[in-house]
């Protein structure tokens, strides 16, 4: 009897967590998604942020493995992004509820502005406010590779320096799609990891 | 009938836009301008401008923005269903084999050669930011009237509140916008 109330009171705990879980995962994705303005990967420094920093439901590691799915898998990368959380944090109904946090801002601002554009085009205080956050938004960048970067260089790995640097002169010097980026550094990986098996094979 | 090719011009769209965001609009002009005239030339250039200025990813805000004009906001509904199907299998897929095999030492190799690309790519889109934010017609170079000086201390300031502080990256965000106008408010009518 006593069990059996007691079992009822953890699932009925579980229940009550699981929803707050994917309340947060809907109102993180919402709040950040109404942000991300200059691209993807403001939704993804801001997920990191989030999740990572000030909640720590997903540590740093794992967050840019689900950072490189989102990369790699075809569509918007904040949507990617937004996917890819919600998944590891809460499976199925997290997908849902970080997608549709992810996609109702916009929805509902174009909405709004397909109807409007002309005004919304010729606002000084708007063009005002966009014109300054572009400089919080690169701050904001800036501080997460940072973070990131400094988690590489402490490896001291020379091969993983070199990729960190090569990837980026591809990526931004000359303009190689992100795609052929993940696709080559992934079989560099698989390459790596045989020949370090193989030599682990010899001394034993 | 304009709904499903709506949803089918848009679904192909989230399914090969391999990159992201730019790698996108090639997709979304073949589709919306050169195969079904929803747009022309001039919308779809100011349809790019309202998506930088908006939030949300591009291809996103031209589902929305094409659906609406097409057939009204169920269209734009349909149009932004289609666009995210594909990212959903994608992704969800991707993630499921990553939890399942992301011991294995293949994999393991993987994501550790992965994550400084990741890092660096990340790092590029910070700067394709700041660039055009600090240069005015957005090359690096000194020159008088080129370099704005008023966007890099506005990023100076958001760097230290956000290391120093650990601010919430959506205020310092906003901090930066207001600040903004303020200082034009105050050229303007002083």
């Amino acid at each position: 009897m006593k069990n059996k109330k007691e079992t009822e009171k953890r699932t009925a705990e579980e229940t009550a967590n699981k929803n707050g879980v994917l309340r947060k995962l809907f109102f993180s994705t919402l709040y950040l998604s109404t942000f991300t303005f200059g691209g993807g990967y403001v939704i993804v420094t801001l997920l990191k942020n989030k999740f990572v920093d000030e909640l720590h439901w997903i540590d740093e590691d794992e967050m840019l493995d689900l950072v490189a799915i989102a990369q790699s898998s075809p569509g918007a990368i904040a949507v990617n992004g937004a996917i890819v959380v919600g998944y590891k944090l809460a499976g199925f109904p997290g997908i849902l509820c970080s997608i549709l946090g992810a996609i109702l801002p916009p929805l509902i601002i174009l909405t709004v502005i397909s109807y409007c554009y002309a005004a919304f085009k010729a606002n000084f205080v708007i063009q005002a406010l966009l014109k300054g956050m572009r400089a919080g938004v690169g701050a904001v960048i800036v501080s997460v590779v940072y973070d990131m970067g400094s988690n590489v260089v402490r490896q001291k790995d020379p091969l993983l320096l070199a990729v960190m640097a090569a990837a980026f002169i591809a990526n931004y010097f000359f303009g190689v799609n992100v795609i052929y980026i993940i696709l080559l550094v992934a079989a560099l990986g698989v390459v790596r990891t045989l020949y370090r098996e193989r030599g682990k094979d010899k001394t034993i | 009938m304009i709904f499903a090719r709506l949803f089918f011009a848009f679904l192909q769209i989230g399914a090969f836009s391999f990159g992201g965001g730019y790698a996108a609009m090639p997709l979304i002009q073949a589709q919306v301008i050169n195969q079904y005239h929803w747009l022309t030339m001039g919308e779809f250039t100011d349809l790019i401008t309202i998506a930088e200025m908006t939030p949300g990813p591009i291809a996103i805000n031209a589902a929305t923005f094409v659906g609406n004009q097409v057939a009204g906001i169920p269209g734009a509904l349909i149009a932004t269903f289609g666009c995210v199907l594909p990212s959903c299998i994608f992704v969800t897929v991707l993630a499921w084999l990553y939890t399942r095999y992301r011991n294995l030492s293949i994999m393991q190799g993987v994501l550790e050669s992965l994550r400084p690309a990741v890092v660096a790519m990340i790092a590029t889109a910070g700067i394709l930011i700041l660039v055009p934010s600090f240069f005015l017609n957005g090359s690096i170079s000194f020159a008088a009237g080129n370099f704005q000086i008023r966007p890099v201390i506005f990023f100076a300031g958001a760097l230290f509140l956000l290391r120093k502080f650990k601010m919430d990256p959506v205020k310092v965000m906003v901090l930066c916008g207001a600040a903004e106008v303020a200082w034009e408010s105050a050229a303007k009518f002083l």
